[in-house]
This record gives structure tokens, C-alpha cells and sequence, in this order.
């Protein structure tokens, strides 16, 4: 029987049910967005600036003047906005500094780990059998081991700095990215314009550089701010147990770390560094959710 | 089904083989271990005789052998520090970090499946918003810091838990909530979105059309059928909290696995790190193999396979 | 014989993102005890909102407004979600378009067809058991024992909507909906299912709203049919006269599309109804089916009235009785 089809129709009935939770949570992730975006941005000017917006020198110890209080306490003053540690260093200048640290170790694990994950999962996608099998090995040895132990283990071993915990990490946290790349890998090689380049006699690096990576760029995006979040607090943590970034240098988690004796008498020593790791990791990860709703509409939820 | 868990197994076994592999060459790694054994103050011939005394002196395969015989049967050898069997510090550690991780668990399960499927039913509500918001934040939380500010908040302030020791069940309640809050938002985030997915199913439309009380059609039809990624989620995450637990058991000095790491890394004794690594992924490995064979009993459609 | 369920001006208004979907626009039905109504009509015009409306399984956020629902003189308008929840799978069930999804994959069958008769009668797991196992008997399922702990997986697509049916049946319901209970199905397991809700429904007397687009299956089954088009019920007629006598330029039209063999000659293109169905976004004005109809003229900008014809034959078209007379009627006969 022939059927005069209206998909007009049909397909409004469809989403009836759910157009308005769309609707609640596209301008909610658009915003999410959006803060994310400013909040990166004044924290990447924050880092780059660092030198002249730091009202101290972060190294210069002040034994006359530890342990000042934030300038929201009684006692507190504007020399020093966010009080001084225990060597009577200006806080609000580590704060700072200590952008430039978080934010370096993160993008550049991320680029690490996204150089090794992408490529072991853009070919285990691309070729399958033998190779999916190998990378799918490699993916289940390296979830099998606990990251925060073995960094800790490798760290206290090559000597802790900021040049060891960014290699390791950028060495442990490829797995998601070799999962996305893998199952995005996967989707293209059938599809017709990869067929079409393979039909053409396309180099391989031709096909995986330009058909494949370009079209999986957006879905490792997204994984690539998640692992950016993901380093900075592995990096804090590590310093925070003291196989990370070594002192004097002002990483927040290293911050955190020497504040702790202090934290039940003065607890803003060590809330200030964490709540300045809680905000930027919240940016980069508000940031994340909105670029994956930009990339798949509707998707974090559905 | 059982071809599956033979298969599953199987892999299982041989990534075990690749990660002891991997701690024994961090074992060789750490350089002469006659000298660290031996101390700053040991003469040459004291050094020399560790080595006959460990069996350093053999070639490397047989060492590993050796070593992989031994661990094996569960005997990882001498600690150099505390000089006691590292499997005894295990097992005299190991109850506090399971009884962490169980209790972390239950925590992370108890908020966040009946928060997730609260925010589904109630979608774009206020409570589902606090859901996402609570997802996000738990996200963006360093544990280690959040573990420092539960102590200043409830033990120091208020003084409800104490802020260390693993002698009472209260000492366990703040770690477990600073670790468990950590596996929330994945695990929230994955029942709502399930519950999502589930009450639209057309079962769900049946249910309601055989006119059943509405508690029946979410917890029996709905819930069931939404959980079980959930399950296998768990699972990974009870995974990754015995790993994670290093940080916290500092934090709050609980005598676990987790600090005995901990300080066996701070004293070179990688016998004892190796020991944990290894133990540690074996954890994982089991629980995800568990996770799989529990998925299948929960999806009758996956145990055709 | 009184009606088991009468409809009077049954609206459903769906807010949408565009404004509000006017999904069904005023109908009038009723359904007599035991008998089978078919409702027909194309995707979108309505029919499977009017079931879910009956049943009170509409999202949320839908509004429903009648002049009259009226179940064996139960007020479905004004009823608590309780009392509503009551009726539904003990006096009035239904019966989806698709077996594969329709059923629990996590609960076995004897589990999923015991739990409506649990709830609604005080039984024991026994008895229930026992009901469960002789309406499979009854439905066709051989092994019945057996499939009562197999999942739905485990079943084909033709078993499982006899499931579907069987589980319908547990209550000895009053009131059958079926939403196009067969479409999902291979032609020959079709007929098998449709034989067998004629039989059951002679069986237990239990009236039946059929709902489907097919006329070739409205032929074979129906009672009485009722014809929708963009949300109203265009044409009421027994089968009979509808076949016979179609007083409404759509359901001529519809008839005109199926081809008949021994009239419709081999590689002949089949007829189509040109056009689309309007958007029921906004009011529709004047007849809903004037853009697409070869005989409208400047009246159809008015609404038509809903014309009698004879008795129990109601078509909502300027020209139904012009149409009507035999001597204007162009579509084919089908036998029935």
C-alpha cells in the first residue's frame, strides 16, 4: 500500500517528549562553555603574564614576615593580598607562578600521551586483527596498573622534578585516547571516502593523515582536555606526596603539601592552592562537556 | 559463556605475566640493590656477600624465575627495611584497604545510584541540576585536598570522625568518603543517562500498560536493566580505589596497602613496592573479569554469547 | 447492546518546540462489547496517540480533552491516576507494534506474564502460573512449559507478539488495544496473528481497537472502521459499507492504492494520493484533506460537517453524498 509519509510530523511527535530538557540543557552546556572558555583564557594570561602581574618574587623568603594572614582576615594587608607561607614567601605571587607549572604539565602530557594513544589506536582501528589485538593488549596491561603507584614508584626512582612527572604521566595516560581513537578508527575505515582513497592507491600515512585523523580530531579533542584536567591534578597529587615537582618550585600541590602542619590553625593555606586546582580543572572540564555537545548535540546525557 | 570466561581468563593471566615482568625490571631498575640493601655504611666485602646472600649474583632470567616462582606461591621475598616477609606486611596491611575500598564503594553506590535515577525521573528539576553540578565539582576535586578539608571540616571542627587511624569503624568513614566522592560522578552520570535510555524503552510502556504501581515499573523494569553497566563500571572503579588509595591512607594515616607503599618508595625497599604494584593490578584484573562474568548473569541477552 | 467505551470530541495537544502539535483534533468513536474496530490511517494522523490517550500512557506533558471518555461508565477524564492504573492491564489492555522491544529482556516470560495478574487479583504464584501456561497453550506456543523461563531474546519476533497477546489476555480484559500488532511482522506470521486475535476475540468476547495503515488487513478482521486523517476521524462505517460504499475522497483514495489482482494490470504504476499531510502545528482550517483532494472546490475552506449517511455510516466531507451514490463511486470493489 502506498503511503504518503509527512516525516514533519512524525518526527515532531518524536521528541516531544524530551524537546524541553533539550532545550534546558543545550543553553546550560553553551554556557558551560563559555565559562569554561573565559575562565582557561584568564588563567592562560594569568601564566604567560606571570612576571609582571606577581606583586613579589615567589622565591624571596622573608623570615620576619611568615605565616601573614589573607587580606580577608583581620590581621591581613595589602602588601601580601593572599598572606605569606611558612618562609614568609608572597602567596599570592606562587599562586601564580604556579599556573605556569599546572598548566604546562598538563598540556604537554596531554600532547605526549595523545601522540602515543592516537597513533597505537588509529592503528589498531585502521588495520584490525593482528594489530587491534596487540594495542588491545597493551591498553589492558597499562589499565591494569595502579597510574598514582607506578608514577610514584618511577618518580622516587628517577628523582622527582618537572620534567620526570611530565614524561611519566605523558607515558601512563594514553589509554583513553587509544580507546576513542581505536572505536572512531573503526567507524571510518568503511566509510566511502576512505574506501575511495584506498581504491585510488593513496599512500597509507596519505589515508591516516588526511581522511582519518581530521575526522577523528573531534572526538579526541574532547579526551584531550579530559586528560589536560586529569594531569594537573596526577601532577598536584604527586608533588603533594613529595615525588613530584621538587621545591622551591611553587606547584599548588606542592603548596598543599607544606601547608598541611599548618591547616588546622591556618586552614587558608592550604584551601587557597586547592581551590585554585578546583577552578581550573572545573574550567578545563566545563570546557570539555560543552565541546562534546558542540561535537555530538545532545550527547553527554543521551 | 564458558568459553568466554576461559578466553577472558586467558588474557587475564598473561597481562598478570606482562605487569610482574614490569615490577621486576622497576626492581632492577633501582639500581644496585646489594648497595641498598647493604646501606651507606657497608664495606666492600659485606656488599659482595648480600649479593651471594640474595642471589644477586645470578643472571638476570634466572633471578626473575626465581623471583616468579616465588611470587607464585605468594612469596615476594624480604623487605629491606622493615626485614620481614613482604606477603606477612601485606597481609597484616591488607585488611584496612580492602575494608577502604568496600566501604568507599558503598558510599560512591549509595549516592550516586539513587541520586542518578532521581535525576533522570525528575529531569532538567532542580535535583537533577544539583546532580550534574555535584557531578562536575566531584570531577574537578583533588582527593588529597578534599581528604585535608573533610579533616578540618569534621574532625577538627566538629570533631563527629577522627581524623586518622584505622582502629574504629568511624576512623574509615571520612577516607571513604574522600575517595568514594571521587568514582561518584562517573558512576551518577551513567545510571541517569541509562534511566534515560531505559524509560524510553517500549518494555517500560508494557509495564505501564499491565498497569503496574509505578515503584514496579522503575525499580523492577526500569532500574534493573539500566544498572548493569553500572555494575561493570563499579567494579573498575573498586579498581581504581585500592590504586587511589595510596594518597588517601597518607592523607589520613590509615595503615593499609596503600601506606605501606608509600613508604617503602620512600625508603627504596622495592621489594614491598613491587610486591603492591603487582598485587594492586592483580585486584584489577580480577574485579574486571568479575565485572564481565557479572554482566552476563545480569543480561540474560549476553550469556547467549 | 451498550457501549463499552464511548468517545466524544477527544483532543490531544502536544506542546512542541514550535508551538503546540495538535496530534488528535475532535474525535468521535465507540467501540460495542466484543466487537473489532479498526482505526486506519497514515503515520502521524493520530490513531496511535488516541490509543496511548485511551490507556492514559501519554508523555506527561500532553493534554487531553474530551466531551466524553467514558469506559463501562467510568470517566476516564476525571479517574485518579490510581483507579486509572486499576483499569489498565486488568479491564483494558494493550498490545504494542514491536514484540522485539516490547518485552523486559532482563525477566523471563512466565515472570513478565504472571505480574500483571498478580497485581491485579488476589492469585497465587501457582494459579498465575497456571493462567500463564494455558494462554500460551491457547496462543499457539508449543513447549509452553519451557518458554515460560526462556527470556525474549531466546524468541522470534511472531513468538513474541503471541506473548504479547497472551499477556494482553491475562486479565480477561474487556478492552484490547492493538497498535498495529502485525507491522513489524513477515506476511505470513501476520496472518497467522491475525486469525488468531479474530478467534480470541470470538472466543472471550473481548472487544478490540485495531489499530493499523493497512487496509488489505482492516478487509479481513475489522467490524466496524474508523478512518483518521491529520488528527480527526474522517469516515465511521461498518466494514461492509466502507468497502463498498467509501463516502470520503481520502478513503477512496486509499482504496485506489491497493492493487487487486486480476484488475490492476501487471506493471501499471500503483496510485498514490498526491501531497502531504498539513502540519497540525497550528489550526488547521477548513477540510484537513482539500490540498490533496481531487474534487475540492472553494466550500472546502469551510470545516465540513459530519454527515450521516445512513445509519452508523458518518463521513466528515462537503460531497459525502454525492460520493455516496453508487452511481458517482470509481473505486474498486475488494472482496472481503
Amino acid at each position: 500500500m502506498a503511503q504518503t509519509f509527512s516525516p514533519q510530523v512524525a518526527s515532531e511527535q518524536h521528541s516531544v517528549a524530551n524537546w524541553q530538557s533539550r532545550l534546558f540543557h543545550s543553553t546550560l552546556n553553551n554556557r558551560s562553555l563559555a565559562i569554561g572558555l573565559l575562565i582557561i583564557a584568564s588563567l592562560g594570561i594569568v601564566a604567560l603574564l606571570a612576571p609582571w602581574l606577581a606583586p613579589h618574587d615567589p622565591y624571596l623568603q622573608n623570615t620576619a614576615n611568615r605565616m601573614v594572614p589573607p587580606i580577608w582576615h583581620e590581621t591581613g594587608s595589602w602588601t601580601h593580598p593572599l598572606g605569606t607561607d611558612r618562609l614568609g614567601r608572597d602567596y599570592l605571587s606562587r599562586l601564580i607562578y604556579g599556573t605556569r607549572i599546572s598548566l604546562f604539565i598538563g598540556i604537554v602530557v596531554a600532547l605526549i600521551s595523545g601522540l602515543i594513544g592516537t597513533t597505537l589506536g588509529v592503528l589498531a582501528g585502521y588495520f584490525g586483527g593482528r594489530v587491534d589485538a596487540v594495542v588491545s593488549y597493551l591498553l589492558t596491561t597499562r589499565l591494569a596498573m595502579p597510574v598514582v603507584l607506578v608514577a610514584l614508584a618511577m618518580a622516587s626512582l628517577i628523582g622527582g622534578s618537572m620534567i620526570t612527572v611530565t614524561l611519566l604521566l605523558g607515558l601512563l595516560l594514553w589509554d583513553r585516547f587509544a580507546v576513542v581513537a581505536r572505536s572512531a578508527t573503526q567507524q571510518l575505515r568503511d566509510a566511502e571516502y576512505v574506501q575511495a582513497s584506498q581504491a585510488l592507491g593513496c599512500p597509507l600515512h596519505y589515508i591516516l593523515l588526511r581522511e582519518v585523523l581530521p575526522n577523528i580530531a573531534g572526538a579526541l579533542i574532547v579526551v584531550a582536555t579530559l586528560e589536560v584536567a586529569n594531569a594537573i591534578l596526577l601532577e598536584a597529587t604527586l608533588s603533594f606526596l613529595g615525588m613530584g615537582v621538587q621545591p622551591p618550585s611553587p606547584s599548588w600541590g606542592l603548596m598543599i603539601a607544606e601547608g598541611k602542619a599548618y591547616m588546622f590553625f591556618q586552614p587558608w593555606v592550604i584551601t587557597i592552592p586547592g581551590a585554585a586546582l578546583f577552578i581550573l580543572v572545573l574550567a578545563i572540564n566545563l570546557l570539555g562537556d560543552g565541546l562534546r555537545d558542540l561535537s555530538a548535540p545532545g550527547g553527554r546525557n543521551e | 559463556m564458558w568459553a568466554f570466561v576461559f578466553k577472558r581468563t586467558l588474557i587475564a593471566l598473561s597481562v598478570a605475566l606482562t605487569i610482574s615482568v614490569l615490577c621486576f625490571s622497576l626492581l632492577q631498575l633501582s639500581g644496585d640493590l646489594a648497595l641498598s640493601i647493604g646501606g651507606p655504611e657497608a664495606t666492600a666485602e659485606q656488599v659482595e656477600q648480600i649479593r651471594v646472600e640474595y642471589g644477586l649474583d645470578r643472571p638476570v632470567i634466572q633471578q626473575f624465575t626465581s623471583w616468579l616462582w616465588g611470587a607464585v606461591q605468594l612469596d615476594f621475598g624480604r623487605s629491606y627495611y622493615y626485614q620481614s616477609d613482604v606477603m606477612d606486611l601485606v597481609v597484616e596491611r591488607l585488611p584496612v584497604t580492602t575494608t577502604l575500598g568496600i566501604m568507599s564503594l558503598a558510599i560512591a553506590l549509595g549516592v550516586s545510584i539513587p541520586l542518578g535515577v532521581m535525576a533522570a525521573l525528575k529531569r532538567g528539576s532542580w535535583l537533577d541540576r544539583m546532580a550534574m553540578a555535584i557531578a562536575v565539582t566531584g570531577q574537578a576535586m583533588p582527593n588529597f585536598w578534599f581528604g585535608l578539608t573533610l579533616i578540618i571540616v569534621f574532625a577538627v571542627k566538629l570533631q563527629w570522625f577522627p581524623a586518622a587511624g584505622s582502629d574504629s569503624w568511624q576512623g574509615f568513614v571520612l577516607p571513604a568518603i574522600a575517595l568514594g566522592y571521587y568514582a561518584t560522578p562517573a558512576m551518577m552520570r551513567l545510571t541517569r543517562s541509562g534511566m534515560l535510555e531505559v524509560l524510553e524503552a517500549d518494555y517500560i510502556r508494557t509495564a505501564r500498560a499491565k498497569g503496574l504501581r509505578t515503584g514496579t515499573v522503575i525499580f523492577k523494569h526500569a532500574l534493573r536493566n539500566a544498572v548493569i553497566p553500572v555494575v561493570a563500571l563499579a567494579a573498575v572503579e573498586l579498581g581504581f580505589m585500592l590504586g587511589g588509595s595510596v594518597v588517601i591512607e597518607t592523607v589520613f594515616s590509615l595503615r593499609g596497602l596503600g601506606q605501606l607503599a608509600w613508604n617503602a618508595i620512600s625508603r627504596n625497599d622495592y621489594p614491598v613496592v613491587q610486591a603492591i604494584v603487582l598485587i594492586i593490578a592483580l585486584f584489577y584484573i580480577v574485579l574486571t573479569l568479575l565485572a564481565d562474568i557479572l554482566n552476563a548473569v545480569l543480561d540474560p541477552r549476553l550469556r547467549a554469547r | 447492546m451498550s457501549n463499552l467505551l464511548t468517545v466524544k470530541q477527544l483532543r490531544v495537544d502536544l506542546p512542541v518546540a514550535k508551538g503546540t502539535l495538535h496530534a488528535v483534533r475532535g474525535i468521535d468513536f465507540h467501540v460495542e462489547r466484543g466487537e473489532m474496530l479498526c482505526l486506519v490511517g497514515e503515520s502521524g494522523c493520530g490513531k496511535s496517540m488516541t490509543s496511548l490517550a485511551l490507556m492514559g500512557l501519554l508523555p506527561r506533558k500532553a493534554q487531553v480533552n474530551a466531551d466524553c471518555l467514558n469506559f463501562d461508565g467510568v470517566d476516564l477524564l476525571t479517574v485518579s491516576e490510581r483507579e486509572r492504573s486499576n483499569l489498565r492491564g486488568a479491564r483494558m489492555a494493550m498490545i504494542f507494534q514491536e514484540p522485539m522491544t516490547a518485552l523486559n529482556p532482563a525477566y523471563t516470560l512466565g515472570n513478565q506474564l504472571c505480574e500483571a495478574l498478580r497485581r491485579h487479583q488476589r492469585v497465587s504464584r501457582r494459579a498465575a502460573h497456571d493462567r500463564a501456561l494455558y494462554l500460551l497453550k491457547r496462543v499457539g506456543i508449543s513447549a509452553a512449559e519451557e518458554r515460560m523461563r526462556q527470556y525474549p531474546h531466546q524468541l522470534s519476533g511472531g513468538l513474541r507478539q503471541r506473548v504479547m497477546i497472551a499477556m494482553a489476555l491475562m486479565c480477561e480484559p474487556d478492552l484490547i488495544i492493538a497498535d498495529e500488532p502485525t507491522t513489524a511482522l513477515d506476511v505470513t506470521i501476520q496472518a497467522q496473528i491475525l486469525h488468531l486475535l479474530r478467534d480470541l476475540q470470538q472466543e472471550f468476547g473481548t472487544a478490540i481497537i485495531f489499530i493499523t495503515h493497512d487496509l488489505g488487513v482492516v478487509a479481513r478482521i475489522a467490524d466496524r472502521v474508523a478512518v483518521m486523517y491529520a488528527g480527526e476521524v474522517i469516515e465511521t462505517a461498518s466494514a461492509q459499507a466502507l468497502f463498498h460504499a467509501p463516502s470520503h475522497p481520502y478513503t477512496q483514495g486509499l482504496l485506489r492504492c491497493i492493487p487487486t489482482p486480476g484488475k490492476t494490470l501487471p506493471g501499471s504504476r500503483l496510485q498514490a494520493i498526491p501531497g502531504v499531510v498539513p502540519s497540525l502545528i497550528d489550526k488547521v482550517a477548513g477540510c484537513a484533506f482539500c490540498n490533496r483532494c481531487d474534487q475540492a472546490d472553494e466550500r472546502c475552506h469551510s470545516t465540513p460537517p459530519l454527515q450521516t449517511l445512513a445509519e452508523g455510516h458518518l463521513s466528515r466531507c462537503h460531497f459525502a453524498h454525492q460520493l455516496a451514490n453508487p452511481a458517482n463511486l470509481n473505486a474498486q470493489e475488494v472482496t472481503l
